[in-house]
């Protein structure tokens, strides 16, 4: 009776790990090697995860998979810590965040109007990004400019006194840069 | 020398006792005979403190301190009972029943949950909050375990479990607050995880957020078809446990009953997986002769489905040493719908067969590929656990321990004591070598048991003599034990023969299928586990036949119908072969 008549190996660990590398680049795989080489790897978890996120704007599952796979730390451990912090983002990012303030005079100025006129314009709700990827909801809580309120920002510009019937110019606006392809 | 502990001194409930220093409040109460309530701790298990049942008042603290996780220190005064603290728990109870869907009477965990009792004994009667409820959907993708998020109390033991006793680490909690839920990584389905069905999530869940896939359903319609000839199995370690179900006493051998149950279910035919254990072992032993010629060594058994899936997925360098062999379960359906049809004269294709397993991997390993017959059907149809044959008996109104002891039937019913004992951790091995001895030195065997392979604590490495060869074998029952071998085996620092793992703690007697532990005794308490070993061993020593060559039916079924050991025929019905899976496991 034959008991092995296939010699090929049977480890996939190399082609686990080819694949583990191509999703996430030559940095990070590096930077990961790095904490290898170091007294505890696992604890280098959540620096890991900020590279990745800086380098691709978010988690992906792969990203993260990628991530258990070369620093060798359980996906499911990988995956409960970014899901765990507010800072990780496990949804691509759209192009531009709107940002909408929240806070109690954006609030008493109708700020929920504001938003609720982005989210039926775009589609979406907080967190979300719009289906072409061009923006990403969020809600902020005071951004310390008061006297503009209600106040939203898109990126780094600030728009006071937004009022609802405003909204579909001011995205139209972002749209136009965002075709146009020349901002960021 | 270990230095001697510090003694500590402290009144609980304002009795004095003196325990060492590190000792924790819980335990030094159970010294006392006072059991505190508590829900997420587990003696084998790291230490959460998450559900804050098990609180106390300690003088002087000004809050309540977990019984579970603070150690005592000299002069602590310790309450474990007061009105306000009774109050205090009942409340903590009632805010984790508050987010459960309260459904008892409808679910499959009504009388073995340990939520409800807790809510019983706290004496919540009545539902004082109703707030928002979490919500998501049942997870049903896996063969093996059901996810039910909704019952979930977030008290970590399956987290721990999977990640301390197995070593797999597919759970964890994702999200956190109001939206925190225990998944697989990305909360993807337990079939695109790296779950390996052993089924301890459903085992130590004190709810019923993890349980097996149903399965009695298509074996009651199969014995309600005219049409089909319905036969049934039973795995070793199912006469040692089944009992408990009805009230025996944990460690009571119960096949005699079992099998009458089985008839008067309405199976047409009762056989015996250890009928099948003995024909692993002839393969085994065969294998294992041209492997020691031939090599790879050291060769490890594959009777364990969880432990196949562990390897498939965590260690495929190894496949070359997992033994071809079938599981007793595969063998012994591939037979029935082969050698007993021919034999009776049955249309395979109206053979229906209905394994009942201590494990819900083997639903798994029953939808396997591999373990399909030609006609592209299972060999296996339905796999059910002792926990739902228990059910099943309950339903139909069978007074089990009133019944009188029943024979399994032949051609497949007859199995040596070798057979009974793989049902428990290192049997398997304790068998290969009755046979092994006889093979190697042609000469019969000085001795039956070689009881320094039997390894209750988990972990068992030993060096046993036969002929001029000094065997080294190696036995382990939880995978984080098995890891301890199998990293040898990887690096190469020893040199094994053979290798025994059995997936779950104490082996299939503490399989993920096994029933609920009565009220007050712990899911993988070693007591429990060896008392239900206890019944196999007595099973073995009571036989006459106890060597697997010398069982008459295998020689007959090799006589008319197989050719031999390692036949073409053999190999073709009892032999399989294994892959790497993917999500690849991190070790």
């Amino acid at each position: 009776m034959s008991i092995c008549t296939d010699k090929r190996p049977t480890d996939n660990r190399s082609e686990v790990e080819a694949a583990a590398r191509e999703s996430l680049g030559p940095e990070i795989v590096e930077f990961i090697a790095a904490c290898r080489r170091g007294a505890q790897p696992a604890s280098q978890l959540i620096a890991v995860l900020h590279k990745v996120q800086a380098q691709y704007g978010y988690l992906s599952p792969e990203h993260l998979d990628a991530v258990a796979q070369l620093l060798r730390v359980p996906a499911a451990k990988v995956a409960g810590v970014a899901s765990f912090y507010h800072f990780f983002r496990l949804k691509p990012r759209g192009k531009f965040k709107i940002n909408v303030c929240l806070g109690t005079a954006c609030y008493v100025k109708g700020a929920d109007r504001v938003a609720q006129k982005i989210m039926d314009e775009l589609g979406i709700t907080w967190g979300e990004t719009s289906n072409d990827g061009v923006f990403t909801l969020e809600a902020a809580r005071c951004l310390g400019t008061c006297g503009l309120a209600p106040v939203v920002t898109v990126e780094e510009d600030v728009h006071g006194n937004v009022t609802p019937d405003q909204v579909p110019a001011l995205l139209e606006k972002y749209l136009k840069l965002a075709r146009g392809g020349s901002s960021g | 020398m270990a230095k001697k502990k510090k003694k500590i001194t402290l009144t609980i409930d304002d009795n004095p006792i003196t325990v060492d220093e590190g000792t924790t409040i819980m335990e030094a109460a159970e010294q006392l005979g006072i059991s505190i309530p508590r829900l997420c701790y587990h003696p084998d298990l790291s230490l959460a403190g998450s559900c804050r049942v098990c609180i106390v008042d300690v003088k002087e603290m000004g809050f309540y301190m977990a019984a579970c996780s603070s150690q005592v220190w000299e002069g602590m005064q310790v309450q474990t009972n007061s009105p306000e603290i009774r109050q205090a728990r009942r409340d903590i109870v009632e805010l984790l029943i508050d987010n459960h869907p309260m459904d008892c009477q409808t679910c499959d965990r009504d009388g073995h949950c340990e939520l409800q009792n807790l809510a019983y004994s706290m004496g919540v009667r009545r539902r004082h909050f109703e707030g928002q409820r979490k919500r998501f959907p049942i997870e049903l993708s896996s063969h093996s375990v059901v996810r039910d998020a909704e019952k979930c109390i977030l008290c970590g033991r399956c987290v721990r479990v999977c990640a301390e006793i197995q070593g797999v680490y597919n759970l964890s909690q994702h999200g956190r607050g109001f939206h925190t839920v225990v998944a697989p990584a990305h909360e993807a389905d337990m079939d695109k995880s790296v779950c390996i069905q052993c089924g301890q999530c459903i085992n130590v869940c004190p709810t019923a957020a993890f349980l097996e896939q149903r399965g009695a359903k298509g074996v009651w319609n199969a014995i309600n078809d005219p049409e089909m000839h319905v036969v049934v199995q039973t795995a070793p370690s199912i006469r040692a446990a089944i009992g408990e179900g009805f009230g025996l006493p944990p460690g009571t051998p119960a096949t005699g009953k079992m099998v009458t149950a089985l008839r008067r279910l309405g199976f047409d035919a009762v056989f015996d997986t250890d009928f099948a254990a003995d024909l692993t072992i002839v393969e085994e032993a065969h294998e294992f002769l041209t492997r020691l010629k031939e090599g790879p060594l050291p060769m490890i058994t594959s009777c364990s489905p969880g432990w196949v899936s562990f390897m498939e997925k965590f260690y495929p360098e190894l496949i070359p040493h997992a033994s071809t062999c079938r599981s007793p379960m595969s063998m012994l359906s591939a037979l029935v719908k082969s050698y007993y049809a021919e034999k009776k004269g049955l249309d395979p294709a109206k053979v229906y067969v209905v394994a009942v397993m201590p494990c819900v991997a083997k639903k798994y390993e029953a939808r396997r590929p591999e373990h399909f017959g030609p006609d592209g059907r299972p060999y296996t149809d339905a796999v059910l656990t002792t926990r739902e044959l228990i059910w099943m008996i309950k339903c139909y109104g069978i007074n089990f321990t009133r019944l009188p002891d029943g024979q399994f039937d032949d051609p497949l019913g007859t199995a040596s004591g070798a057979g009974d004992i793989f049902g428990t951790t290192g049997g398997v091995m304790e068998a290969t070598l009755r046979a092994a001895s006889e093979l190697v030195t042609g000469k019969p065997a000085d001795r039956l048991e070689f009881t320094e392979v039997r390894a209750v604590e988990g972990l068992r490495e030993t060096y046993v003599a036969i002929g001029e060869h000094n065997i080294h074998v190696g036995v382990a029952n939880g995978l984080t034990n098995a890891k301890v071998l199998l990293d040898k085996v990887v690096v190469g620092t020893e040199q094994f023969h053979v290798i025994e793992v059995m997936a779950c703690p104490g082996g299939c007697i503490g399989g993920g299928g096994q029933p609920y532990p009565p009220e007050g005794v712990k899911v993988l308490d070693p007591g429990l586990l060896r008392r239900r070993a206890s019944a196999l061993y007595a099973i073995d020593g009571g036989k006459t036949l106890r060597k697997s060559y010398e069982n008459p039916a295998v020689e007959a079924l090799y006589d008319a119908f197989l050719g031999g050991p390692g036949s073409e025929k053999a190999h073709e019905l009892l032999h399989t072969h294994y892959s790497a899976k993917l999500p690849r496991g991190i070790r």
